[in-house]
């Protein structure tokens, strides 16, 4: 029988860490995400499967914890906010550096700065382009309902160990504090595998295990950047994930991705009632990036329009996708502005089609 | 008598442990790491638990502390080790765990994971070296800098109205309810590197216990930071050193 429930984003991602077999959560408070650990807190996991949940001193302690699980092998993960994943992004560095698997989630809230507790995609560039120092990747999974936040906290859990990499959720405030009716997964089981690159005790017959990011060798750091690299690769070529709405017989395209695909699509439903026949191509993946799919249908398109909470951030991504095949524009509301969808139509027409 | 006479078992009157690997320590002559880092090691060889054992290295110069222990071990960004440390404790609680940590990377960058760890009570141990002085970037001033004393970021000596003054962290944390012992040691004499010893083992012991957190100071010298002979540098620390951190318990569990 379907396990339905009608569930806030926040407390959906909170049981989905416990039925996907997490082992540990450290997390710290902050809107709008707190509800994720006050849930935890009362569901108690450690009862109902023997999951560790702490309230850590800090995001900046939160990570380090969770680096320190993940180095045991364990499915460990924490949830914060803009302001809090920035004091995150040293350990995200140390932890993609020593090849750790985790699952970090970002209910993004307008910055910069303290900034707004309301929803933003302004840590897109945060995401996907680092946050830390170094050559790294998160794997970036941009939920855009609470059924994708449920599933992709699974997901997310099997790309971090396949790859052995931190895998983030990009949320946002309104996906987190929305409720929606959600399938919950059945409860997995917790991990029983002692990884051989886990630090679970020294067995007589093996080295001890070293997990580190450091390499004082200059050639030894290049050999692990060009593992890294070459792990990245693989990673685009195998996780890319979109969805296409209206894309067959589109003459125009919207890109968008997280809560404001959702706003998007309305957007284009209406234009479709005005007789534009415009698509919408909406990444699951924003790392990986759907370069490929949208340079094909860039080929097909007058113009694309990425749609955006933010300044222009995908949008570079998109160009570059595009590579000058056609226009390419943005249009954004900022600050914890949501953008309705009669101002999406317009900008459309204002920017894409007028202009 | 030939050396192949006396290289024989029944004189062998003591060992390198083997928790302690054959490679070649990157340590100033003269400095106290070594001889920390052996009676940690001679500890978990004792307890037969180098299997069961998990180390947190931080960074400082004891930054590779991995290379020397045969343990399993994790390196820490600068100050987080107790965090990596509760991580890890919190997910295997039937290991071992220890942090090794230097001052500036203790006292300074990582004074709120050192005194929230304790303040929760995690029941790992902590080694604190304090040399007073940042070793490895080349003898900075360190937040146990003595008042007065000379460091590269101190030139004119540590002047506390502006630069503030030697921090206490062993008293600190001994205030708080989850350290269960916290004690200060040095290792510049066999007899005190045999009391050092003795604690670590009482804190490895207390934390089979589940007591709380285990705080070993270890008061230690720095003779390429303060410029000394490493013999000239014990005497310093004796004179200087010990008498603003006095050697001794602070707290023993009841």
């Amino acid at each position: 029988m379907k396990d339905l429930r009608l569930m806030k984003g926040n407390e959906a991602m909170a049981e989905a860490a416990i039925r996907a077999g997490a082992d540990a959560y450290f997390g710290y408070p902050i809107t709008p995400q707190s509800e994720v650990i006050e849930y935890l807190m009362r569901e108690n996991p450690a009862e109902r499967t023997g999951m560790q949940v702490l309230q850590a001193e800090s995001e900046v302690a939160a990570i380090n914890m969770v680096y320190g699980a993940a180095g045991c092998g364990k499915r460990a993960m924490t949830t914060s906010s803009s302001p809090g994943v920035s004091l995150m992004a040293e350990g995200l560095s140390y932890i993609a550096g020593a090849e750790l698997p985790c699952l970090v989630v970002n209910v993004v809230r307008g910055g910069p700065g303290l900034g707004t507790i309301q929803p933003s995609q302004s840590d897109y560039f945060q995401a996907v382009k680092g946050g830390g120092h170094g050559d790294y990747k998160l794997i970036v999974l941009a939920p855009a309902t609470v059924q994708e936040s449920v599933d992709y906290v699974k997901l997310g859990f099997e790309l971090a160990f396949k790859y052995r990499n931190p895998v983030m959720i990009l949320s946002d405030g309104i996906i987190g504090q929305m409720m929606e009716k959600v399938e919950l997964f059945e409860q997995q089981p917790r991990l029983t595998e002692e990884f051989s690159w886990a630090t679970v005790g020294k067995k007589p017959d093996r080295d001890s295990v070293i997990v580190t990011s450091l390499q004082l060798q200059s050639e030894e750091q290049e050999k692990v950047n060009l593992r890294l690299q070459a792990k990245y690769r693989e990673v685009e070529k195998n996780e890319v994930r979109f969805e296409s709405y209206e894309c067959d017989d589109a003459e125009y395209l919207f890109v968008a991705f997280g809560s404001c695909a959702r706003i998007t699509r309305k957007a284009m439903e209406m234009a479709r009632g005005k007789g534009i026949r415009v698509g919408l191509l909406r990444p699951q993946t924003v790392y990986p990036f759907p370069y490929d799919a949208i340079n094909k249908l860039a080929g097909q398109v007058k113009g694309i329009l990425s749609v955006e909470m933010n300044a222009g951030q995908m949008v570079e991504d998109v160009r570059l996708a595009v590579n000058g095949k056609t226009t390419v524009k943005h249009f954004g509301r900022f600050g914890g502005m949501i953008p309705s969808p009669a101002e999406i139509l317009n900008a459309l027409e204002q920017k894409i089609i007028g202009g | 008598m030939a050396e192949n006479n006396i290289i024989s078992p029944e004189n062998l009157v003591y060992e390198k442990t083997s928790v302690l690997t054959d490679r070649v320590l990157h340590y100033c002559p003269g400095c106290g790491h070594g001889t920390a880092h052996r009676m940690l090691a001679e500890v978990v060889d004792e307890l037969g638990i180098q299997g069961d054992t998990i180390g947190v290295a931080p960074v400082g110069c004891s930054v590779l502390a991995y290379y020397y222990f045969d343990v399993d071990m994790q390196e820490a960004a600068h100050g987080r080790a107790p965090a990596v440390a509760t991580g890890i404790k919190r997910t295997m609680p039937e290991k071992y765990v220890f942090t090794y940590q230097g001052d500036g990377d203790l006292a300074a960058i990582g004074t709120a994971e050192t005194l929230h760890a304790c303040n929760r009570g995690e029941n790992f141990l902590i080694v604190f070296i304090n040399n007073g002085i940042y070793g490895m970037t080349g003898g900075q001033m360190a937040p146990t800098t003595l008042p007065g004393m000379k460091s590269s970021t101190s030139p004119y000596g540590r002047d506390v109205v502006t630069m503030g003054n030697p921090l206490k962290m062993t008293e600190l944390v001994a205030e708080l309810p989850g350290t269960c012992f916290v004690t200060r040691q040095s290792v510049h004499t066999p007899a005190n590197a045999r009391k050092t010893k003795r604690a670590l083992k009482k804190a490895m012991e207390y934390q089979k216990q589940n007591k709380g957190t285990c705080f070993v100071e270890i008061v230690s010298n720095c003779p390429s930071g303060w410029k000394m002979t490493p013999a000239e540098s014990n005497k310093w620390m004796e004179e200087n050193m010990f008498p603003y951190y006095p050697l001794g318990d602070i707290k023993v569990p009841s």
